[in-house]
């Protein structure tokens, strides 16, 4: 212990110091909860690294796009063919349930009278997402309060419920997706009308999974059978009608009396990027609000 | 004089929080994405010793605690990067300096700082991490970590050498 450091013994104020200092932050976050003091530094911070985060996702994407450019014609020619087969079965399905569909659809006119069938979307791209170090599965968008946006509005993609906003600086805004383990969904079987709560289960990529817990215990769920959301009043946090996903296992232990469903989103959140938010038709904002009156038809 | 290099260093806090959440998903495992307020704070061990690495843990810590879309408590990642700093910054006293002890470094680094983050969340329900989860995260963001040390820590320590204040020789 004689020999003499060739650096300066570190004193332990500063560290002691360091530590007090995190465990204030971390109390007075946790105890003061929706109006902690730490809210407004949030948003400020928001405020200031939302545009760098929109700049770098920007400077980003055309780099991400050249693997893209190096696409062969024959795999392009590849993928026509494909989607060509595709469209001509989609339509084949289409054409045999068009009567239902009709059928369904006079029912929700006269159901929803006067009432507007169509959402009101701001559209929306995702410039930053949550690393799963974090045990959050939350993104960023490149919209903000100046586009309309404000928490608790439903957020959708073409293939599905994406999440909902919990936070709305002035060009930013961060949704919590439906698969992190703080998202509850109110959900209804697309067969039954049965209305259940899905659970997120905070996982990422291909795994993410959803479980469904429904209200009636006796219902047992079939495999592939859809879930929509239920919606809540005025639309907040969900709109009712989006879908979520697909049953793809059900199980019953003796142990449980109801059986216990696993349901696969539909959107890959793995490769999020255009959204849209479901706002008031009436919002006026920096960028224009898109009214999907025929959506039903679209699906 | 002081300004300035709070100024630089700042912007490298910035620079490293964004592109963790907006360029690095696109190259994520599984949602892992490499931890590069991590490897700054412990480049600013390896060259500067537990103190100043502490000190920019915790501002490091802060930043993605409240840059979005974190919503997480705040302070979370502070405490573990103060802690990250700190021991780094001891362990240099020790190890010395070569390319092997600054990437064991780094990968005890990664391992200590993300399993304090999910332990203060399991501490805090914040949300309570299964510990299955957080077992299966936390050794890809190790192996991640330490892929991209031999091109970001040289880097930073050299950035931070040059920013550094003339010592008094003892």
């Amino acid at each position: 212990m004689s020999v003499p450091s060739p650096h300066p013994r570190p004193s332990r104020t500063v560290v002691v110091l360091l530590l007090l200092a995190c465990f204030t932050v971390i109390t007075l976050d946790v105890r003061g909860g929706d109006d902690s003091p730490v809210e407004p530094l949030r948003s400020a911070v928001g405020s200031v690294l939302g545009p760098v985060e929109r700049g770098t996702a920007a400077a980003v994407r055309p780099v991400v796009a050249v693997p893209g450019f190096f696409r062969t014609t024959k795999g392009l020619r590849d993928d026509v063919a494909r989607l060509e087969a595709e469209n001509a079965r989609l339509r084949g399905s289409l054409a045999t349930t068009d009567i239902d569909r009709n059928r369904a659809a006079e029912l929700d006119g006269l159901l929803a009278g006067a009432r507007s069938t169509g959402y009101a979307l701001v559209p929306a791209r995702v410039v930053a997402m949550g690393p799963a170090q974090t045990f959050t599965r939350a993104v960023t968008i490149d919209a903000g309060t100046s586009s309309g946006i404000a928490p608790d509005m439903t957020v959708l993609n073409n293939d599905g419920l994406v999440g909902r906003v919990i936070r709305a600086d002035r060009t930013t805004a961060t949704v919590l997706l439906i698969v992190d383990q703080e998202s509850v969904v109110g959900g209804r079987l697309g067969s039954t009308m049965e209305i259940g709560y899905l659970r997120g289960r905070g996982q990422h990529g291909d795994d993410a999974k959803l479980d469904l817990d429904l209200v009636d215990q006796s219902v047992t769920p079939a495999r592939n059978d859809v879930l929509v959301t239920w919606g809540s009043r005025n639309g907040a946090p969900y709109v009712a009608g989006v879908p979520i996903g697909k049953v793809t296992s059900v199980r019953s232990s003796p142990s449980q009396l109801s059986a216990q469903a696993t349901i696969e989103p539909y959107v890959d959140f793995t490769s999020l990027d255009l959204v849209g938010v479901v706002v008031d038709p009436d919002t006026r904002g920096d960028r224009p609000v898109i009214t999907a009156g025929k959506q039903e038809e679209q699906r | 004089m002081t300004l300035v290099r709070a100024g630089i260093l700042a912007a490298l806090l910035v620079a490293a929080v964004c592109l963790q959440v907006a360029a690095f998903p696109h190259v994520s495992f599984d949602g892992v994405v490499p931890n590069l307020a991590l490897l700054l704070v412990v480049a600013a061990a390896l060259v500067r010793g537990p103190d100043f690495a502490a000190t920019l843990g915790f501002f490091a810590g802060l930043a993605i605690d409240l840059a979005p879309p974190a919503d997480h408590v705040a302070g979370r990642w502070a405490l573990a990067l103060v802690v990250v700093g700190y021991v780094a910054g001891r362990v240099r006293q020790d190890a010395g300096t070569s390319a092997g002890a600054a990437v064991i470094t780094v990968a005890a680094s990664s391992f200590i700082g993300t399993s304090l983050f999910a332990l203060s969340g399991m501490l805090l329900h914040d949300p309570a991490v299964p510990a299955t989860e957080a077992l299966a995260v936390i050794p890809v963001a190790v192996v991640y970590d330490v892929l991209l040390t031999p091109f970001v820590l040289p880097l930073a320590m050299r950035l931070l050498r040059r920013i550094e204040p003339h010592r008094v020789a003892y």
